[in-house]
């Protein structure tokens, strides 16, 4: 263990913008994709649904 | 004919491929959520602070294997865009669309990650750099490839078309990786060699593995995610997507 405090790990030695903000952009970039392919099944799933329906 | 032949050309075929995937992608999530918890842990609690580089060394943890990831997803398109072109089969192309998005995020986050650690480190964001420059041809290439896509209305050629591109792009992943070597370049050389021991904490090395496994898992959950819709949206008038897509 590395880290005196939670306070100490959150600063990272005064490079918090940096490493926080990479491994921010990583979990955002992730997060926004499986939410769209989320999406994205759940509209084709919808439109076969409707297919069945009407016919 | 032939029996192993007969059967690898079964799971060619979407409506076969289809219903694989769908048990295989739980499989990878899993693995790719408990290698991240490990890989963080192991990158961010327990390796030692860099000598020269303090706790801002600790980017690498993601730097590393989003840019491996970026590379190494560039070659498996081209390699099922070579597959799509020789024996054209369709799930080929479709393989190759439902990379390239991924491919396209782990590129950005390699170039986002790096301006983060160069502009403490280096004094700038960004510098047109051989190693920077060639990543962010890379980065073009796969919004290129995308573009390309989207802009056939035919899925057929549009897979065709985007397999010359990613053959013809595939050129610039060994520049990327040995542009530190034959270029000047302020970017460090290789973080991992095969033919040296390694020169980072046994610690660094572990949580940097584990999260390139991380990454590698993630991948392949995610663009089985896109494979899975890309299949149902072409596919959408055929009988078998009936019966199988609701499952």
């Amino acid at each position: 263990m590395q880290w005196n405090s939670f306070n100490d790990f959150l600063a990272m030695g005064g490079y918090a913008l940096y490493v926080w903000g990479s491994i921010g952009a990583c979990v955002l970039g992730m997060g926004i994709e499986i939410w769209m392919l989320k999406l994205r099944r759940r509209a084709i799933l919808a439109r076969l649904l409707r297919k069945e329906l009407t016919q | 004919m032939n029996h192993s032949l007969v059967n690898w050309f079964k799971f060619a075929s979407p409506a076969s491929f289809y219903p694989l995937v769908g048990r295989l992608i739980p499989f990878f999530a899993t693995a790719a959520a408990i290698l991240t918890i490990a890989g963080l842990w192991v990158g961010l609690v327990v390796a030692p602070t860099d000598a020269q580089q303090g706790e801002g060394y600790r980017i690498i943890f993601v730097h590393v294997p989003a840019s491996w990831m970026s590379m190494f997803i560039y070659c498996v398109m081209a390699f099922w865009a070579a597959l799509g072109l020789a024996f054209n089969t369709r799930l080929s192309g479709m393989m190759t669309s439902a990379l390239a998005p991924t491919g396209a995020l782990f590129a950005f986050l390699s170039l986002w990650t790096g301006a983060l650690w160069g502009k403490p480190m280096w004094g700038a964001w960004w510098v047109w750099d051989a190693r920077l420059t060639s990543q962010l041809i890379l980065f073009f290439l796969y919004l290129g490839f995308i573009a390309l896509q989207a802009a056939i209305d035919d899925p057929r050629r549009a897979d065709k078309a985007g397999a010359i591109l990613a053959l013809v792009g595939v050129i610039n992943v060994p520049i990327i990786y040995f542009s530190v070597q034959w270029w000047n370049t302020l970017h460090q050389g290789a973080s991992v060699s095969m033919t040296k021991a390694p020169s980072m904490a046994h610690t660094m090395l572990l949580g940097m593995l584990l999260m390139a496994l991380a990454f590698w898992a993630y991948t392949i959950a995610v663009a089985l995610m896109r494979v899975r819709c890309i299949i149902l949206e072409r596919e959408l008038t055929s009988g078998w997507v009936k019966k199988n897509a609701m499952e």
